[in-house]
Formats: C-alpha cells, structure tokens, sequence
C-alpha cells in the first residue's frame, strides 16, 4: 500500500505571527517549520505502511525554504518527497494549490492520500476536498482514528454530534485531525540518512500546468481586520451550585 | 572561518531541543525530587537514537559527527542534566571504550543493545584511594585458569545499577612493570557472580542519576573480556576521557544555557520599585556577562569537538573547554539564584536545582584542578618537560 501525505511548511505557529500588509499573508521571514498538523498526516502514512507494506511519498508546494520541512518528513520515515516551487506558482490560491498537488499525486502509486483538515497558517481548509475532486476519488474528511482491510479503508469522523464511523474503497483523500496519533520525533539516523532519500523537484511543465498560479488565481484576499477583543469571560460564583452551572454552560456549549 | 552549523547538524539540535523541551522539562522536576531512574526518558533518548550517534555505522552506529552530539548533549542538559550524564556516561565512558578498543567479538556482543539504548554500559575507574591519582589503583584482576579473578572497590559509578545496566568496564591492576603498576580494563557483566553494587548515594545534585559503589570480590570473567592491550588500561581511559572532557563541557553549557533562560523571562516579569527587574542595569549587566560566558564556552566546546572530528588530538583544547564551560556554569547558576531572588532558595524553581546540578562538572571525568594541570603540562611541554 502506498501513501502519498500533502505537507506544507509554515511560520513557526509558536512565535507571533505578523501579516505582510501587501499579500494579506502571514509573514514568512522568520522561522518556518512543517505544519504541525501535518506532523499526524506523516504519523499516520507512516502507520499505515508499517503495517500493510509500502512506502509513503510526500508532497509539498512551497517556496524554496519548504526543503526543510520535505527533508523533515523523510527523516520521520517517508521514502520521496516532491517538492514543488516555482516562482509563477505565489500567490496560488486554494484551487490551484490543489490543481498543482493533485496533478504531482497522479505521477505517483498510491492507495490513500492524507492531508491535515487545515494548515495552520492559510486555514481555508478546503485543498484535501478539491484534491479528491481533481482525482475523482471520495474525500473522507476530520479522521481521528484509521484503519485499512483489503481495500477498504475505514474512519471515525468527529463531528459536532458525535462520531461518524465512514468506510470508502481505495483510493481516497483522507483528512486527519490533531490528535489522531502521537507523530514520532524522527531519529538522528533519519535526518543523517534524509540527504540520501529521492527528492522530485517538478516544475510547472513537468506538471502539465500551463495556466495556473499567479495572475489566474481565482480567490484574493481583499481586506484583512483585526479580530474582535475577547469578551471578558464570565465568572462564577461558588453559592452551592457552581458545579451544576459549570456543567450547563459546558453541555450548553457542546463541549461535553 | 565559519562558525554555521551544517543543515545536519542543526536539524539533529532542534529535534533534540523539540524532545528535551517537550518531553524532558516538564519531568525534570518530578524526578529531581522522587531520585528516580527516568526510565521513560532514556527509552525516549534511544528511540531517537541518541545513543548511537557519534559511532560509526561500520560498527552499528548511526554516523554521526561528535560535534552533534555536542549538540545534542547541551540541549538534554537544558532540560535536565541528570538526563544529560545518563547519555553522556553511557556514550563517551561505556560505549566508547568497546568501540575504540574492543574487539569484533566484544563489539558484537555488547553493542547492539547499547546503541540502540535498551541497555546501559558503565565505567568503574574511581576508587577510594584513586580518584584524580588514577595510577593509584588497587582493584586487582589476576589470571586463574584462563579466567581473571577481580577484587577491590569502586565508587561514584554512574549507570552501573540501574535495572537496564548490563555491566561496567573497570580498571584493575593486573601486574607490576619497574616498580610501577599495570593497569587494565577488563568487561564484567551485571549478575556475575562476585560483582555487586551498592544502593545508590544520597547527592547534592543529579538526583536521577544512578551513582553507586561497586564491589569485586573474587569476581571471575573471562580472559576474553579484556578491553584493549594488556597494561594499556591508563593510556586508554585518558583518550576516553579526552571524549569525555569536551561532552562535559557541553552539558555544563547547556545548564548555564538553562539559567540564562530561567533568569532573562523572570527577569521580565518580576516587578520591583514599579518596573522588572530587567530595567535594572545591575539585572542587565549580569545577564549580558552570563550570555557572553555561555557563548565563549560554547565556541570552546564546538572547537574542540571540531578537532575530534577532524581525527586531531582535542588536548588541551578538551581540558580548556571543561575547565572554562564547568567554572562559567557554576558562576551561572550562582547568578540565577540571586536574580530569583528568595524564589531562587525554593525548590520549586528550577533554578534551585539548577545550583545544586551545575558543581559536579567542575569535579568529574577530571577536576578543574587536574584540567589546569593538563594544561599548564601541553604548554610547558617544550619549554620544561613535566
Ligand atoms: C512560491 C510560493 C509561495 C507561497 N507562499 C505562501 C504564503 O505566503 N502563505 C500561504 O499560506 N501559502 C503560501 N503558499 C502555498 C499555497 O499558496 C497554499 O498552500 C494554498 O493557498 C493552500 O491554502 P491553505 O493553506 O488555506 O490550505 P488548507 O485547505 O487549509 O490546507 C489543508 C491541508 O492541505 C494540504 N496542503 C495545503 N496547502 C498545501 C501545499 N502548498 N503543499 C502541500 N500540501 C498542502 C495540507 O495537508 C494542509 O494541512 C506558497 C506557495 C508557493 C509555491
Ligand atoms: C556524580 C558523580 C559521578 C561520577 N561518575 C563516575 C563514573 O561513572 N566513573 C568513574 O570512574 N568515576 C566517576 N566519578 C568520579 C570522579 O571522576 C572523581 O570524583 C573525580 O575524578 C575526582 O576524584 P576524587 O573524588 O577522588 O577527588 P580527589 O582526587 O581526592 O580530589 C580532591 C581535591 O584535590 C584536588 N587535587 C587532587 N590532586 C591534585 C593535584 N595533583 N594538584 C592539585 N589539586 C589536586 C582535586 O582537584 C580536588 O579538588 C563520579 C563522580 C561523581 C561525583
């Protein structure tokens, strides 16, 4: 079984993050690390080719630097990675990020693409659903747990109610949330042996994609606002029912 | 000139700074107090493959150069130098010696679970009567019927009787020469009878790490289990702790690097005479001495390794950088108490365990006294042979 992980390398999510006033993006000059979210979506292909046989592949579209996050990846355990970064592919939007990583997935063998639900920085949370449109192949999406037989592959999907439990026949794009395993520091040995792993660098060309990126992007950002100051929280206090009332708010809120 | 680690070697740091931060420091605290062995810790180090890192692959090491693991060494005694010395007596005392001077047939019988870390190796050369004076030894190892038959004490072994130990390599003295004492290092497995090891000590600092004393009597091995040459047993440990020395020197600045820390964000947030304390140029000064003290000490560190890397004899480069990276250390560690304040005397801060883990790098694998001598030898050498 082979398992292809989209990874996006991001600006490290525990330094504050400034926006760059002219892209309306996060800032990318200062420390950049894989997405952690992706860190599950490698746990998790490496998982399963631990257990069916295989190799995982990873690919990223990023500038340049996203190198580190590829190499990171590979030292976890992936075979491949492509890396995909050209400078006509700035600015690329959600949809043709998702052209540019589903026409990169074609040229490799696989069984399960897995994705996390959103990266950290760009959040909109809806490249893995338009891969498994541009491959044609069902998206199960939010996975917290995963497992494959034969070529079934099945997934208990969080959801506001409760838990989905989701089967679909190979190939799909799977979406995995935080949380679904506990992703593996990579091994010394793995960064030293992570140089000698293949590296795909496919340019747009490579790729059979002549009008995409750039000026052709279908989504800007037209216009960026400060989130609204939290509210004060409330306070409660202890008058012999300060349990009970914790309890309503919390079952209130769905968070038990 | 350049002072860049390689794209390597800093991602092999920032994932043990990840590992140290996210998995160590939040324990180091607990095990301080409970001084127990950090089990979970060191399954942790070996799953990274912290122990396999500076060897060879030819021998089943994972090829790594000494300067990371240097590195790696300075970022686990950030976190908790009891971890650090747990790694650093397994690597550069136990599994060191077998690489350097074993022989195939030792390498393959000992190595595989001490790189991979499921198992832990110890080097017994301290006695009661031969501590910086290592020619005084009085463990004897004599020949009896194709076995050597050990007797004698050591003490202040670290790794020797945790319930992972698998033996110790000890310096015995196996003959006389002119007069003087040939001294030998001779494998003795855990669980051989004669051999035993004593609970372990109450100590000032590194409460989870495992010191003990050990004891030989008429403890029998084979002859096979002799490392190295026969009477080679002193000029041996002194390259080990050539090794050594430069490691030392790179966990004392990772707990100097840890009261640096500690004492810049409490620095910031503790407020006196209506501002932090940070405003106060006599908070800045110190903490612009310790960073400078820190860096040069680092710097001496990476030099000398660069040397062992370089296959080049790291004397007196080793000595210096011990002797300068555990004096600083101390003297930052007695800094960040003091810019704790009373917080600092309490054992909930960090800093407190801080002061009381730093002293040891001035004393073993080698005092500060003995580091001078060294020196003071290498520059005299041509001038007024010692
Ligand atoms: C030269 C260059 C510069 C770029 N600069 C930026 C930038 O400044 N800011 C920015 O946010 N993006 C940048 N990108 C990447 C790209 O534009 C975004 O990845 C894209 O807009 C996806 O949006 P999202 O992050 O909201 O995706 P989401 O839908 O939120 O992502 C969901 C999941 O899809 C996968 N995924 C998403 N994007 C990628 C990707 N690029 N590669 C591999 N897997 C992916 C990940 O698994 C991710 O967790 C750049 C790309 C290139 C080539
Ligand atoms: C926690 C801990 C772990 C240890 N782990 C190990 C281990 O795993 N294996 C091992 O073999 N040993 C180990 N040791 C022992 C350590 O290496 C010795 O303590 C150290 O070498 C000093 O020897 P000593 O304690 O006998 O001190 P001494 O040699 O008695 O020194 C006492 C003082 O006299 C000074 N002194 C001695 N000779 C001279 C001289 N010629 N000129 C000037 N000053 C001098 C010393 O510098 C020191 O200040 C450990 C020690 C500790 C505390």
């Amino acid at each position: 079984m082979n398992v292809v992980v989209c990874i996006k390398q991001v600006p490290d999510p525990n330094s504050p993050g400034q926006l760059d006033p002219s892209t309306h993006l996060l800032k990318r000059d200062g420390e950049l690390v894989l997405d952690p979210g992706d860190e599950f979506g490698v746990e998790a292909g490496l998982q399963l080719v631990e257990k069916h046989g295989g190799q995982v592949t990873v690919v990223s579209m990023g500038p340049e630097r996203g190198l580190d996050a590829v190499r990171k990846a590979l030292a976890m355990g992936a075979a491949k990675g492509v890396l995909i970064s050209d400078d006509s592919l700035r600015g690329s939007d959600a949809l043709t990020t998702a052209k540019v990583l589903a026409a990169a997935i074609r040229k490799q063998d696989f069984d399960v693409v897995i994705t996390a639900t959103e990266s950290t920085d760009g959040y909109t949370g809806v490249v893995p659903q338009m891969i498994a449109g541009l491959l044609d192949i069902p998206a199960v999406t939010f996975a917290k747990s995963v497992s494959v037989e034969g070529d079934k592959l099945t997934a208990q999907r969080q959801t506001e109610t409760g838990i989905e439990v989701v089967e679909a026949t190979l190939p799909v794009v799977l979406s995995v949330t935080a949380g679904v395993n506990e992703p593996r520091y990579p091994s010394l040995k793995g960064i030293m042996g992570a140089k000698q792993k293949p590296l795909d660098r496919p340019g747009p060309a490579d790729l059979n994609l002549e009008d995409v990126g750039g000026a052709s992007t279908g989504q800007r950002i037209t216009a960026i606002d400060s989130a609204p100051e939290r509210a004060a929280g409330e306070i409660i206090k202890d008058e012999g029912e300060a349990a009970k009332r914790i309890v309503d708010f919390l079952a209130d809120k769905k968070v038990i | 000139m350049d002072f860049e680690l390689s794209d390597e070697q800093r991602a092999i740091r920032d994932t043990v700074r990840e590992f140290a931060q996210g998995e160590i420091a939040p324990r180091a605290a607990g095990y301080d107090e409970s001084g127990e062995f950090p089990y979970e810790l060191v399954e942790g180090m070996a799953r990274l493959g912290l122990f396999a890192l500076p060897f060879a692959e030819s021998v089943g090491g994972a090829g790594g150069d000494f300067l990371s693991y240097c590195l790696a060494l300075e970022e686990i005694a950030r976190a908790d130098a009891s971890v650090a010395i747990t790694l650093e007596a397994a690597v550069s005392l136990g599994i060191a010696p077998i690489v350097s001077f074993g022989t195939a047939e030792q390498q393959q019988r000992w190595l595989p679970q001490l790189l991979s870390g499921e198992r832990l190796w110890a080097f017994g050369l301290t006695e009661p009567e031969a501590g910086s004076d290592a020619g005084g030894t009085q463990t004897r190892a004599e020949r009896r019927d194709g076995d050597w038959v050990i007797s004698g004490r050591k003490i202040f072994i670290t790794n020797a009787g945790t319930e992972i130990s698998a033996g110790v390599t000890v310096t015995a003295v196996t003959g006389e020469e002119g007069g003087r004492r040939q001294i030998s290092a001779i494998a003795v497995e855990r669980g051989t009878p004669g051999y035993a090891q004593a609970p372990k000590y109450r100590k000032l600092g590194w409460h989870a790490s495992d010191t003990r004393e050990l004891l030989f009597d008429d403890c029998r091995v084979p002859q096979a289990n002799l490392i190295g040459t026969e009477g080679g047993g002193y000029r041996q440990f002194l390259t080990i702790l050539e090794g050594g020395r430069v490691a030392i020197a790179a966990l004392s600045v990772g707990v100097a690097q840890a009261c640096l820390d500690a004492s810049l964000s409490y620095s910031a947030q503790r407020h006196q005479f209506g501002q932090p304390i940070a405003h106060f140029q006599a908070t800045q000064f110190k903490l612009a001495d310790m960073a400078t003290q820190i860096e040069l000490s680092r710097l001496m560190t990476w030099r000398a390794a660069a040397a062992v890397d370089a296959g080049r004899s790291a004397a007196p480069y080793a000595s210096m950088a011990k002797l300068h990276a555990s004096e600083v250390a101390t003297a930052c560690a007695n800094q960040a108490v003091q810019i704790h304040g009373g917080y600092g005397f309490m054992e909930e801060s960090a800093v407190a365990r801080y002061y009381r883990d730093v002293k040891v790098n001035e004393i073993g694998e080698g005092t500060s006294e003995v580091q001078r001598i060294l020196i003071a030898r290498h520059l005299l050498a041509d001038v007024l042979p010692l």
